[in-house]
């Protein structure tokens, strides 16, 4: 399987985001899910000249695999430069697959304020969720073997390539 | 029963990560910065609307304080409940263990209630390494202070306010000023900067509270302030407590 260049993707979803902001009732706020996710944030915030500046999450308190893998030693401080009650937020992330990383995501994001709404936007969407959680906006829908998965790689050049186990 | 596992090698576990921590002595360099670097990563918690994350839901934390702390305790408290593990406080002044009950007793029954971690605040020196020693293999034990011996987190508290303030340890002189005899947290500093690569530590009092041995701990000794002081980068002051008995005031 010939894996995709990031660029166009990332042009793709810039427009349809676009269009899902105009339809919003004031500017949105974006956060980047370290450490793809944020690559394809701070990529998206620049596009969309959103005026806010980018916030950051490090969901590695809020995985539910904590107990079986323990604490990753390079766990970033998350950063969030604006209040989240009332916003309308972007959260971005590179892969979307399980589904489980956007649930710890959200509970993170819920422990800062309540937010107006949250869209969620992927570079590649993987669908074999299990959990009832889907991306509004993704540039590529991936349907991979069983084993496989995709890695992206960045932050300059971003490339996506797929791993088999 | 008497303990017979050195400190530093019954803290470690197989894979060389710590699995009780009761001394900041014979560890390495790679540790205490994954310590820091792990401290780091908290930093963002405090500023949450809901200011806790749930790393230790489920988790039930003991403070058995054998000896008064309002600050250690309070912190250690702090600390576990915005990790949400579920905390127990037990203040065990001398008259209520002597009760009938032993020390093992105790622990035993609070083991039975599903513990697993015990931070120990102690006035005898080896208390924490004794009940880590004896406690079931799945309770952490942390010493939050024992006697003259060591004051790990402290130590690693105020490692972190270096490194913040700092940034690296290599090129830092660094100066322990007071009753370093009695000072377990002096103890603790010098293994941590020791480890941490601190090229020159200093230790400043007069002469009857600093240790006759202390140079063999690698450290620089000065009598005079003026000339202790001379260069330095970082000067960490020891209150003198009354209870080590050498307080002026109290005398």
């Amino acid at each position: 399987m010939t894996m995709p260049e990031v660029e166009p993707l990332l042009a793709a979803m810039t427009a349809t985001l676009q269009q899902r902001i105009a339809a919003l009732p004031k500017a949105p706020v974006m956060v980047g899910i370290h450490s793809g996710g944020a690559w394809i944030a701070e990529r998206l915030h620049q596009a969309l000249q959103l005026e806010q500046p980018l916030g950051l999450l490090d969901i590695s308190f809020y995985r539910d695999d904590f107990e079986g893998k323990g604490l990753h030693p390079s766990v970033k401080p998350s950063v969030l430069p604006f209040a989240i009650d009332d916003q309308h937020v972007i959260l971005v992330d590179d892969v979307v697959m399980s589904g489980r990383t956007i649930r710890a995501a959200l509970n993170e994001l819920f422990d800062y304020g309540r937010p107006a709404s949250v869209l969620l936007a992927a570079l590649v969407d993987l669908p074999q969720r299990q959990l009832p959680i889907q991306p509004d906006v993704a540039g590529i829908r991936m349907d991979l073997q069983p084993g496989q998965r995709v890695k992206l790689a960045g932050p300059a050049p971003l490339t996506l390539t797929l791993v088999d186990r | 029963m008497t303990p017979t596992i050195p400190p530093h090698q019954l803290q470690l576990n197989e894979q060389g990560q710590l699995r009780h921590f009761l001394t900041t002595e014979g560890l390495s360099r790679e540790l205490l910065t994954e310590i820091l670097d792990t401290a780091d990563s908290f930093v963002s918690v405090g500023k949450q609307q809901v200011k806790k994350v749930p790393l230790l839901r489920g988790k039930t934390v003991v403070n058995l304080f054998f000896e008064n702390s309002t600050r250690t305790r309070t912190t250690f408290e702090l600390a576990a409940k915005r990790l949400s593990a579920d905390v127990l406080n037990i203040n065990i002044s001398a008259s209520s263990t002597s009760k009938g009950e032993s020390l093992m007793d105790m622990l035993w029954n609070l083991e039975y209630m599903d513990s697993d971690m015990f931070i120990v605040r102690h006035g005898d020196s080896g208390a924490p390494h004794f009940i880590a020693e004896f406690v079931c293999p799945h309770v952490a034990v942390i010493n939050a202070g024992d006697g003259r011996h060591a004051h790990p987190t402290q130590a690693m508290l105020d490692m972190y306010t270096i490194r913040r303030h700092k940034g690296a340890f290599e090129n830092l002189t660094v100066a322990i000023i007071g009753d370093i005899l009695h000072s377990r947290v002096a103890r603790s500093q010098i293994h941590a900067l020791t480890a941490l690569g601190a090229r020159e530590i200093r230790v400043i009092g007069p002469k009857t509270p600093i240790p006759e041995d202390i140079e063999s701990l690698g450290v620089k000794v000065f009598y005079n302030m003026a000339q202790g002081l001379h260069d330095v980068d970082v000067i960490s002051t020891l209150r003198l407590q009354e209870r080590d008995g050498i307080c002026p005031a109290a005398q």
